[in-house]
């Protein structure tokens, strides 16, 4: 299988969402600029975090526009796979390819730390290997990860079981205390209607090997890999 | 005289050194020129007072691969075709003024440091010191500091990896803000950062350049300061975004073999800079400012020569290559402009436009007169080395409500709040995160591993400077070894008061002199450095702070160790000492002292050869697989290590080891060289071989187990107790 990662000015886990496809996958992983414009050659697309443009005026606000979108958009639209991690999430709601805004954390600090996900659902092609309820230890790093979304989007959401992952307790219980930024229903990633464009703020690419600490982020990873095959 | 003392003042030159200038120019130097003599003779880029006291800093090891002091940052071997490069660098005077600001541009500059020898930057660090967190002035202060730090660094995608944070009323209104990066390239694709080759270019690239940080080298950074508020505007202003780009683009092009020489634009901008680099390269060089890209109208030559804009680089180029240099320039949407040539005639010849505004040549401008003065020791030593640990009481209140306090004291607690608002994950290296004795970072396609700390107990220092100074190295390198990394190279941060009176240059003197002593001792080179002088506020000097910054090497990066308790029946040792009770002196310097008693006092000392043997007993053991957990035994002593490898571990520990009635000595004393293990008791014998093969005497404490902290019928505390303590220590004084 061949991921396309793109790159952005500002964005820095290109690297990171390269070595995860090539080196622990074994899967050809290819850079896309973005100011290019050919995915002809892709199975899947990463839109990887960082601080795209610097997230000056609005995180993924500017990136947006990069002439790659438009091909992004093109990519999903013929049902192509594209995950959106941390600003890639960003840039997807900005694009409006998925629905809702991420805005500052509520406790306006910025988090690095370990957080725990309930797979809401395995009924998308990316959490297929997962079982519902499953809990996924996965590290968030982000100032703005605040999902909103009105009242009518949300509920839309939950009712299509387009919230795909929602932080928790360790032992999987959905709760003020376990919720690292003020989202909305602690939704920590959502999927689109057609469930071929996944957005979420925390990082499964620093989790794929024992030695950074956890290996859960490879079930997003293979999910997307058994969807493709 | 031709210029007055306040335009002296104003470059922080002296009179004398004005007719020296003069002397060797034999003419007087133009407002421009003076002040391009007033950055460069600065203490900041000239080391006036401290270059003859470095030079006693080891300097020799087989790893190194350029001369410590030739480049801008210290470059080591690691094998595998590549080599290490790192550095650490104060912001202390600007982040006074401006503490968000001043730190956020603190980290932009140290990590241009790396980029200029074409290295990537892959680990950050951060020796912060603060005045008490009870006076509103040093929340403010550690609020904008912290806040800094995270919003440069974590926009940049270079990972936070560990640091400490500690408090002191010595550092209210002059906190230390101290910048270590890590950066790592393949050895053979180094850059060098000298402008040779007559006729080549010099190519500026980055930000547009306006007013902001004139004056920070010379004014700033040279000399004490009262009136904050007038310094503001010699405060930079970054731009992390802008940043990344340019270690992305410069990455590029040091990758394309198109380049000549790269060099950063830091302190002194432009001036040192152009001249720096044409002296490295033996050359000199002809610029005109005109074609200098401009934030705001009507610059003069002055401003231009002197402005600390941020994000900017120079970027020596032949002809030939200048249109690949431009053209991934221009991929990354970053301006860049011819704005001069490298030259043959020793000398820097600034020109706007047509005019010629200054004319100098380089060897004079990057000579500096040194001085070397008369130290005499501080009168406080007197008293504070009379100091009769025995007069002290016992505390009522007992052992376990002394662990506590000292748990949630400042410079104990767990530095979480600081390190959860920082990215240290990214570039997925790292395999040690903050919290520990050192990061360690794997090296992606090979085995190995690289340590990084950074440590300096300006109490120890300020009680005896020579002592404090050789403490220092020592702490960094047996943090290093505790998480199984041998120390290959330091690089170090001088923060102290002027040197200009004998008892600050007896400070200076001596502190480097320990640290000398030091390295001498463990065979461990110092790569590169800083000094930031002048950290006063009203007359009164902080604490003299050698902060030294570590970096080990693990060849199997799998064998890493840490502070945390493994399993229940694990035997917990000592390494140092054949018995816990290191006497009464022990207390003198600790920070049971300080926080229980209110009291800095007494005599801190060092045995580097005793120290020397810990270290490798440790390593080996761990090479060797036998231990379970490592933590150096030094901020608040014994029981305060033997707690946080519990609360680190999740799991208790019951000791069996003797107290002798000065208990709080003991628990509490802060003997050096002392490191607390555990293992399997299966590998006991071959630890207990080791050890006499090494020479180290080393003691039985206990077995990890349980779900409290026991030491005989003295102490017992549930580990949640200590980790409540311990966690929300710092949380507390921030609200």
């Amino acid at each position: 299988m061949k991921f396309g990662v793109i790159v952005f000015p500002g964005t820095w886990s290109d690297g990171d969402c390269y070595h995860v496809v090539d080196s622990v996958l074994g899967h050809e992983a290819k850079y896309v600029w973005h100011k290019d414009r050919d995915l002809s050659e892709l199975d899947a697309v990463i839109l990887p975090g960082g601080f795209s443009y610097g997230d000056y005026l609005r995180t993924g606000a500017v990136a947006r526009f990069s002439p790659v979108m438009d091909e992004v958009e093109r990519f999903a639209a013929r049902g192509g796979l594209v995950l959106g991690i941390c600003n890639g999430f960003q840039i997807l709601c900005e694009a409006g390819l998925l629905p809702g805004a991420l805005m500052r954390n509520e406790h306006l600090q910025f988090r690095c730390q370990w957080v725990d996900l309930r797979v809401e659902t395995s009924d998308t092609r990316f959490t297929s290997g997962c079982n519902q309820g499953q809990v996924l230890r996965v590290p968030i790093s982000h100032g703005e990860g605040n999902y909103y979304a009105d009242d009518e989007t949300l509920a839309s959401l939950n009712a299509n079981g387009q919230v795909v992952f929602r932080y928790c307790t360790p032992e999987g219980d959905v709760t003020p205390e376990a919720n690292p930024n003020g989202s909305l229903e602690n939704v920590a990633g959502i999927v689109n209607a057609q469930g071929n464009v996944l957005g979420m703020m925390p990082h499964p690419e620093r989790c794929c090997e024992p030695s950074l600490g956890g290996t859960d982020g490879r079930a997003i990873f293979e999910s997307m890999l058994r969807t493709l095959a | 005289m031709p210029v007055s003392k306040e335009v002296l003042d104003e470059i922080a030159l002296t009179e004398e050194e004005y007719r020296l200038i003069e002397e060797r120019l034999d003419r007087e130097p133009n407002p421009v020129e003076l002040g391009m003599f007033g950055a460069l003779w600065s203490e900041h880029c000239g080391y006036k007072h401290s270059k003859l006291l470095l030079r006693q800093l080891p300097s020799q090891s087989p790893r190194l691969l350029v001369t410590p002091g030739a480049e801008n940052a210290g470059v080591v071997d690691i094998g595998d075709g590549l080599a290490v490069v790192m550095k650490v660098e104060s912001h202390n005077h600007p982040s006074a003024v401006e503490p968000f600001q001043g730190a956020a541009t603190g980290v932009g500059g140290i990590v241009r440091d790396i980029l200029a020898m074409g290295a990537r930057p892959i680990a950050l660090l951060n020796s912060l010191r603060f005045g008490p967190l009870d006076d509103a002035r040093n929340r403010y202060l550690f609020g904008g500091v912290i806040g800094g730090i995270s919003w440069y660094g974590n926009c940049i995608g270079i990972p936070d990896v560990g640091g400490e944070v500690c408090f002191s009323t010595s550092y209210s209104g002059n906190p230390l803000v101290n910048a270590m990066c890590v950066g790592l390239v393949g050895r053979d694709s180094l850059v060098k950062a000298q402008a040779s080759g007559e006729g080549n270019l010099l190519v500026l690239v980055g930000a547009d350049t306006g007013r902001d940080g004139i004056h920070g080298a010379s004014g700033l950074a040279s000399r004490t300061f009262e009136e904050e508020r007038e310094m503001r505007p010699t405060v930079q202003v970054g731009n992390p975004f802008l940043e990344k780009v340019l270690v992305e683009a410069c990455l590029e092009v040091a990758a394309s073999g198109s380049i000549v020489g790269m060099q950063d634009l830091g302190a002194a901008g432009l001036t040192s800079t152009v001249v720096e680099a044409a002296a490295r390269g033996g050359a000199g060089a002809v610029i005109d400012i005109s074609r200098v890209p401009r934030r705001e109208e009507g610059m003069t030559a002055y401003e231009v020569m002197l402005s600390e804009s941020q994000e900017r680089m120079l970027v020596i180029v032949t002809p030939e290559k200048l249109d690949d240099v431009v053209e991934v320039f221009d991929k990354w949407d970053l301006e860049s402009s011819v704005i001069g040539r490298v030259t043959y005639d020793g000398l820097v010849n600034v020109y706007d436009g047509d005019s010629l505004e200054a004319s100098l040549p380089i060897d004079i401008l990057t000579d500096p007169p040194l001085y070397r003065l008369e130290g005499s020791p501080p009168a406080y030593l007197a008293d504070t080395r009379s100091f009769d640990a025995m007069s002290l009481p016992l505390p009522a209140d007992g052992p376990r409500s002394v662990l506590l306090r000292l748990l949630s004291s400042h410079d104990i607690a767990s530095k979480r709040w600081i390190y959860r608002q920082y990215d240290h994950q990214v570039q997925t290296n790292t395999i040690q995160g903050p919290g520990g004795d050192a990061a360690v970072l794997r090296v992606k396609g090979t085995q190995k591993g690289i340590a990084v700390t950074t440590d300096g107990n300006g109490r120890y220092a300020y009680l005896d400077p020579f002592v404090g100074g050789a403490i220092a190295v020592a702490e960094a390198c047996r943090n290093l070894a505790c998480a199984g990394a041998e120390a290959i190279a330091l690089t170090d941060c001088l923060n102290f008061g002027s040197p200009e009176r004998p008892d600050g240059y007896y400070q200076l003197e001596e502190c480097i002199r320990g640290m000398a002593a030091a390295c001498d001792a463990f065979g461990v080179p110092v790569i590169s450095g800083n000094v930031s002088l002048y950290n006063e506020t009203m007359g009164e000097a902080v604490w003299p702070t050698p902060v030294v910054g570590g970096l080990g090497l693990l060849e199997d990066a799998s064998r890493q160790c840490a502070p945390a308790f493994k399993d229940a029946g694990d035997v917990v040792l000592i390494i140092g000492a054949s018995e816990v009770d290191a006497g009464p002196g022990a207390i003198g310097g600790s920070s049971y002292l300080q926080v229980v008693h209110g009291i800095v006092a007494g005599q801190p000392a060092i045995d580097l050869e005793l120290e020397r043997r810990v270290q490798r007993l440790c390593l080996r053991a761990i090479q060797q697989g036998l231990l379970k957990s490592a933590h150096d035994c030094a901020d608040g002593g014994l029981a305060v290590c033997l707690a946080e490898s519990c609360i680190s571990g999740g799991i208790g520990f019951t000791g069996d080891f003797p107290v002798p009635e000065r208990w709080d000595a003991a628990l509490f004393g802060e003997a050096q060289s002392r490191i607390v293990v555990s293992l399997g008791g299966e590998d006991l014998a071959r630890f207990e071989a080791l050890a006499s093969e090494e020479g180290v005497p080393w003691a039985r404490l206990g077995e990890v187990g349980g779900e409290s902290l026991r030491v005989a019928t003295l102490l017992d505390a549930p580990v949640e107790e200590l980790r409540t303590a311990w966690e929300g220590g710092l949380e507390a004084a921030l609200g």
